[in-house]
């Protein structure tokens, strides 16, 4: 059982999300907060991220579909998403989710045919799922390999 | 840090994100308080006692009861039903609950909300996603209130009584809540882009 080497994966792993920018500083204090009174705190978060984060797209998916004009409809969803990814550090979900809400400012709207406007959301949104689906992708491996690689007795956290 | 034993206060949090209520629990958790979660402010004045006009089936619950005691409020702004700002202002306006210290957390940094959750008598705002740092900052205002209490007891040997003086109103030109407070209705109009502005 060669654990030290899926240690080293996902360490690798690891340090390749923040490098690439696809997680950012707060995830490293969801990674502070998890201690013996609460050995998987990361793991739960992150779980509960991509359910509730589910559910969010999931109403915008529909709001898009109907050609729904209520752009604060969709800026109330797109802030919860947001505000999620930041909770967890998805930097590029988050800036994903940014631009969206660009799409729908006033002064974009404001002389422009909504369901132009409706275009640009959904491209936008295109890209935020697909951020989405990378970011489990890789999440889901990192969170494999640390079960694999077995309970380590301390938090054992690589440089920064 | 103090090694001492110290009486565990307890801390109401209010977050309709069920990721952000995990958060805000193990932050408090971790920092050694006693927590409580709910996900609306409706949910936060049943737990205080408080009771909720505009609720459909108001309970009538004695403003003075309050089953479990609140040594802090901490609640985000942003919610469907009644805001943080609305959740605030109520514990302010209750004789018994005024003293509580509330603090507002928010995604966003829009100064004329932070001024105006101050001015209502927050004791602290948040930007999210809150830190541990952050929670650090709260006993001084636990422990303000609590020795506030004391010092009353001691001197006037309190009973709670329904005419509250008005000691929220202490500046004479509080603005009362008009836009910022509603989150979900127009949205597009509130971004604060670019450079800070005061509004």
């Amino acid at each position: 059982m060669d654990y030290v080497h899926l240690r080293r994966q996902a360490a690798s792993l690891r340090k390749g999300l923040f490098d690439q920018g696809y997680l950012d500083e707060q995830f490293y204090q969801l990674e502070d907060l998890q201690d013996d009174a609460s050995p998987n705190f990361v793991e739960e978060v992150v779980t509960l991220f991509f359910r509730d984060s589910t559910r969010l797209m999931a109403n915008i998916d529909q709001a898009l579909d109907k050609c729904v004009k209520d752009f604060n409809k969709l800026d109330v969803y797109m802030q919860q998403l947001k505000g999620s990814c930041t909770s967890i550090g998805a930097s590029r979900m988050k800036t994903e989710c940014t631009a969206f809400r660009e799409c729908c400012r006033d002064e974009n709207i404001e002389g422009s045919h909504s369901l132009s406007i409706l275009n640009l959301c959904m491209r936008s949104f295109q890209k935020i799922k697909r951020e989405h689906s990378v970011l489990r992708q890789k999440l889901e491996s990192y969170f494999q390999l640390l079960r694999q690689a077995g309970p380590v007795e301390c938090a054992t956290r690589p440089n920064k | 840090m103090t090694v001492e034993t110290q009486p565990q206060f307890h801390v109401l949090a209010v977050d309709d994100s069920v990721l952000d209520r995990k958060l805000i629990e193990r932050l408090l958790k971790t920092s050694s308080y006693q927590v409580t979660t709910v996900d609306s402010g409706t949910k936060a004045l049943e737990f205080l006692g408080i009771q909720d006009e505009n609720s459909e089936n108001a309970a009538s619950v004695s403003p003075h009861h309050q089953e479990v005691e609140v040594n802090l409020i901490i609640t985000d702004y942003c919610m469907p039903g009644i805001t943080g700002y609305d959740l605030l202002k109520k514990v302010k306006e209750s004789s018994s609950l005024r003293d509580i210290p509330v603090v507002i957390m928010s995604s966003e940094n829009i100064p004329s909300r932070i001024s105006r959750c101050m001015e209502e008598g927050a004791d602290e705002f948040f930007l999210k996603p809150v830190q541990l740092s952050d929670v650090s900052r709260l006993k001084p205002h636990i422990l303000k209130k609590s020795v506030k209490c004391q010092d009353e007891n001691q001197n006037q040997n309190k009973s709670v009584t329904t005419i509250s003086s008005p000691t929220n109103n202490v500046s004479g030109n509080k603005r009362k809540a008009t836009d910022d407070g509603i989150c979900s209705e127009r949205i597009r109009t509130r971004y604060s882009a670019g450079p800070v502005t005061i509004v």
